[in-house]
């Protein structure tokens, strides 16, 4: 309890420091709504956790304060200067109520009334009081001070006396201690440091009834003895047993320091190692020994400090526990918190910055998201709703996950709500997806809870949240459904954390590998019995009877396309993205613990470095970036492994163990499809699915896909959901519609019997029972037959692509042309002004939003459609364009194309 | 002279052409050592250095302004420079003096220079018997302004 009071003085004496001087700000301009969120926060912050350490007046003062901002913010009262005044005074209240805090550990008492009557009065828009308040400020705020002291005085001497404080308050006013109980107290306590001691230790060890006696007695003792000594004795007492209680285990340091310290400790490491150079190149140096000694002093103090840095995840949840304790009883749920992977270690700059964001995202679980026990019973689930709590590693990044069994987000309501709010239209609305509509609970100003309760439903709180995530680079997403629950996951990234890595050798430098995402090592080449095989231009292993896609590490480093005669060296396995993927490099050096540091703005571009390192020898490398490398392998396999790969498989496939998709098609017994023939399952509304000429077609990132029934032409679903495996070769696609997707087993796929039906190639045992193999390549060549491979378009199509990154570049180039436009490249806005001046004239201009926004600005193809494609642009403001894609959406980037184009034909016809 | 009439500037070669900076854009003068190199970084950019335990991004102030790469032998020198919370290390060949020099010598950029060099100078200052450059070092190592947003 101590500690936390501790830890919410610091943090509270903070925020009201901000608040004072944002509350000025505002005054000076009351139309400011980003300075009005940011005291509203911080004042429901600080109300939030006055509420779960039982501090009742300074919650009361808060919460008054906070409705009367709240009725700034949402505009129903103007703010004048009458009104800031009321708000700084209760700021004021605060802080008093928080010094009598600090010295003694307990709220002094004293009668917040007036003040909160006069808050209330002005929210409630009540004109008159006003001008009575602003003459008010003086009477009030004078007999104040004179209340303070008095309680704190009394406070005072007790310290330590702790809960008993109703005991030692009726006892000590009327100043009837009896004389024998001080004479006791006074032949047990020869001095009054030793006392205190006793006492503490007492408290500790011994029953309640007898400290409290004694901390009773000693307390008016220090009275009358620091009376006898003089003055000065007391103030001096008082600050010593406040000092002796609190614990010295722990200090607060700022990171700052910290970060310096690291600083230092690195110079000192470069130092070091020059004076090894300078002694190894002498014989029998007296500086040996010392040097010696001073290496692995320093060796200890840079694991030392890097240890300050970090620490476990749990220290952020410990507040916790308690909170959902009193949520329970405050709300008469039952509630259970699950917690899992405290001891995750995190950047204690990173868990600075997450802790208020979980406390709030706990609460709200505990008031929103977890029904009370009749209605889970009602529901048929257990009468305690479970919060679980974990924290674990994932490529490279720390995934914290907050979910709940509780009622879930109900997307009907916040569709109300939003609409409510004005934060969309209908029509905005109707386009988005249930989870799209969920994550408005993201959004500033909202709130579904009906009633404003005490724990939250302010509608600051999942803003605050986002916030304070988004501002250390992470990110948070929910997943929720109904009746079942709701699941929140932020992911922040591994910057500012230290992580352990493999240090490597490609091409005459050093890389590291972020370990999480390294699964094994295999070595290759040479004196090895693994080879690095090539396909048609994509290389690969085999790792235990599979094939694994491997990458060059030098290659991909140094863009070329040139192959090496023979790979030797080793395969690191990494795991990312999903997928797992070979890399090659010359050698394996070391592990390491690095300290991961961001890269400066220019180089953020390049995908397959996520940071740069300095190694315990001074020397800079960089962190390659596993989802960077899994991207560059799947760009290269999806256009020429992907064949060759199955082709592999498919011969191989007699003996080996083969993740077969299980379907039901056309009856009941279910039917296989090798896992690795698919591209992709969709599972389209069974109204896309429109008839062209007697085929079946849906349209499918802006092209017509043609489906085939497994079960035969009839078999569509009419309503509802239709699953369709979709299936690509040499560039086609076509999709084969099931009736039902079953599971997928890992199995020895061993034919037994050959097929004479179309459709099948044959039977095997599947878990045990017969089960038909579809023939992929018979009925993909029903569904292409005849069907249309692309939606018909007016003319060849031209598009400008500006786009000043040479990788990007180089990405895209090939790959709208692939789609069958008319590419020119523009290396950036001087060449794409150029080819306006020469007069060309595109369909499309594709490229960099701010580029194209730059060019239109200039009057360049303003009157042509513009899309824009960048990393992670999906949030973008797309004023004047037709979309904005991120550029790893290639099938969303062709379909955003197909439509500008169809646009501007229809506006050309018309 | 008055503070609002003059400047003081660095002097720096760089590929042979007499440049100045402003110094109080230069956080300090260092030799650069052990630049490690940023395989599919832009080619402006030699490579990132530890300077006390910092990271910093070296820029090649001769690939930046379209002169020919420097020799395996030839001297350089690093103006570091802090942008927000990232360290830069401008490489130059050689540093020389520090300069303080009116206003009234500063001439704007003349129209026909390459725009490569117009986008990087500040002006240009006449000095008795050669020209001095006013390099915009600011400017010298932010990349794609425009598309930076």
């Amino acid at each position: 309890m101590d500690e936390l009071i501790g830890e919410f003085l610091a943090e509270t004496s903070e925020s009201l420091d901000v608040i004072d001087a944002e509350l000025v700000k505002f005054e000076e301009d009351p139309t400011d709504r980003a300075t009005l969120d940011n005291i509203f926060r911080l004042l429901h912050t600080i109300k939030g956790t006055c509420g779960f350490l039982g501090l009742t007046r300074l919650e009361a003062v808060a919460h008054a304060g906070e409705t009367l901002l709240g009725k700034f913010r949402d505009g129903d009262l103007v703010a004048d200067s009458a009104a800031v005044t009321l708000v700084l005074q209760s700021l004021d209240r605060i802080k008093e109520i928080l010094a009598g805090l600090e010295q003694t550990g307990l709220e002094p008492e004293g009668e917040d009334g007036d003040l909160i009557a006069r808050l209330e009065a002005m929210s409630e828009g009540k004109a008159d009081p006003a001008p009575a308040a602003a003459s008010a400020p003086e009477p009030v705020i004078e007999p104040e001070p004179e209340p303070e002291p008095a309680p704190a005085v009394e406070a005072e001497a007790p310290a330590g006396g702790g809960v008993f404080d109703e005991h030692l308050g009726r006892e000590l006013r009327p100043g009837e201690v009896s004389l024998a109980e001080l004479e006791a107290a006074f032949m047990n306590t020869p001095g009054p440091e030793e006392d205190e001691a006793t006492s503490d230790s007492d408290g500790d060890a011994e029953e309640d009834s007898e400290s409290d006696i004694a901390v009773e007695a000693a307390a008016p003792a220090v009275r009358p003895a620091a009376a006898n000594a003089g003055p000065a004795a007391k103030p001096a007492d008082a600050p010593a047993a406040a000092a002796a209680q609190r614990p010295a285990s722990t200090i607060r340091v700022s990171v700052d320091v910290l970060e310096n310290l690291m600083t230092t400790v690195s110079e000192l490491v470069l130092a070091r190692n020059q004076m090894h150079q300078i002694v190894r190149g002498v014989e029998d140096s007296a500086l040996k020994t010392p040097l010696q000694r001073l290496s692995s002093v320093t060796a200890e103090l840079q694991d030392g400090v890097m240890k300050t840095r970090m620490q476990p995840v749990g220290d952020a949840w410990k507040k916790l526990p308690r909170i959902v304790r009193d949520a329970s009883q405050d709300l008469g749920k039952k509630i259970r918190l699950v917690q899992e992977g405290e001891d995750t270690e995190l950047d204690r700059q990173v868990l600075e910055l997450i802790k208020d964001p979980l406390t709030h995202m706990v609460r709200n679980s505990c008031d929103h998201g977890l029904e009370g026990p009749a209605d889970r019973q009602a529901a048929g689930k257990a009468e305690t709703g479970t919060i679980r709590l974990s924290a674990y590693h994932e490529g490279g990044a720390i995934i914290i996950k907050i979910s709940d069994d509780g009622r879930g987000l109900d997307p009907a309501k916040i569709r109300a709500k939003v609409l409510e709010k004005g934060l969309a239209t209908e029509e905005e609305l109707a386009g988005m997806s249930e989870a799209q509509i969920q994550r408005f609970i993201f959004a500033a100003g909202f709130s579904t809870a009906a009633q404003v309760t005490n724990m939250s439903g302010r509608g600051v709180g999942m803003d605050v949240v986002r916030t304070n995530i988004e501002q250390i680079g992470g990110s948070i997403d929910l997943q929720s459904e109904v009746g079942k629950g709701t699941s929140f996951s932020i992911k922040i990234p591994l910057t500012l954390a230290i992580v352990s890595a493999l240090i490597i050798k490609a091409g005459g430098a050093r890389f590291a590998a972020p370990q999480l995402a390294v699964r094994e090592l295999v070595r290759v080449g040479p004196g090895s019995s693994v080879a690095v095989e090539t396909l048609h231009g994509a290389k690969m292993i085999r790792l235990r009877d599979r094939l694994l896609p491997v990458i060059s590490l030098n290659q991909v480093l140094s863009q070329s396309l040139q192959d090496e005669a023979e790979m030797s060296g080793y395969v690191i396995v990494l795991e990312a993205a999903g997928r797992k993927m070979g890399l090659v490099v010359d050698d394996v050096l070391d592990t390491e613990e690095i300290v991961v540091k961001p890269l400066s703005g220019p180089l953020r571009s390049v995908s397959v470095f996520s940071g740069a390192t300095i190694l315990g020898d001074g020397s800079v490398i960089m962190i390659l970036d596993p989802n960077g490398l899994a991207q560059e392998t799947a760009m290269e396999s999806d256009e020429v492994a992907a064949g060759p790969a199955e082709d592999a498989e498919r011969s191989d496939r007699i003996s080996a163990r083969q993740r077969l998709l299980l379907v039901r098609a056309g009856g009941e017994e279910p039917k296989a499809v090798p896992v690795s023939l698919i591209t992709r399952l969709e599972d389209f509304d069974a109204s896309m699915i429109e008839k062209v000429d007697g085929r079946h077609v849906v349209q499918y990132r802006g092209r017509l896909l043609p489906l085939a029934h497994a079960g035969g032409m009839d078999d569509f679903q009419t309503e509802g959901r239709q699953p369709v495996l979709v299936f690509s070769e040499d560039g086609k696609s076509a999709g084969v519609a099931v009736d039902e997707i079953l599971d997928v087993v890992e199995e020895t796929l061993d034919l037994e019997m050959g097929s004479e039906r179309p459709g099948t190639i044959g039977s095997a045992v599947i878990k045990g029972k017969a089960t038909e193999v579809l023939d992929i390549a018979w009925h993909m060549e029903r569904a292409w037959s005849g069907a249309p491979q692309r939606a018909e378009r007016g003319g060849s199509n031209s598009i400008l692509l500006v786009e000043a990154d040479a990788f990007s570049r180089r990405m895209l180039a090939p790959l709208l042309a692939a789609a069958g436009y008319d590419v020119t490249v523009a290396g950036g806005l001087h060449e794409a002004r150029d080819a306006a001046q020469m007069g060309a004239a595109y369909d499309v201009v594709v490229g960099d939003p701010a580029a194209l926004s730059r060019l239109a600005d200039e009057g360049y193809f303003k009157d042509i459609p513009r899309l824009g494609v960048g990393e992670n642009a999906y949030g973008a403001p797309a004023e004047g364009f037709v979309a904005v894609m991120d550029r790893a959406d290639r099938g969303g980037l062709i379909a955003a194309l197909d439509k500008a184009a169809r646009a501007r034909a229809a506006a050309a016809a018309a | 002279m008055s503070a609002e009439s003059s400047f003081e500037y660095v002097t720096v070669h760089i590929g042979g052409q007499l440049f100045g900076v402003e110094v109080c854009e230069i956080r300090e003068v260092f030799a650069p050592l052990d630049v490690t190199p940023v395989p599919r970084a832009p080619a402006e950019i030699a490579g990132l250095m530890n300077l006390r335990g910092r990271i910093v991004t070296a820029v090649d102030a001769r690939s930046r302004l379209g002169l020919p790469p420097r020799g395996e032998e030839e001297p350089v020198m690093a103006l570091g420079l802090e942008q927000g919370s990232e360290l830069f290390g401008v490489l130059v060949d050689n540093v020389g003096e520090v300069m303080r020099l009116k206003s009234d010598t500063l001439e704007a950029s003349p129209a026909h220079l390459d725009p490569k060099w117009r986008a990087l100078l500040k002006g240009v200052h006449r000095l008795e018997n050669e020209l001095l450059a006013i390099l915009d070092v600011r400017a010298l190592i932010t990349w794609r302004t425009p598309l930076a947003a």
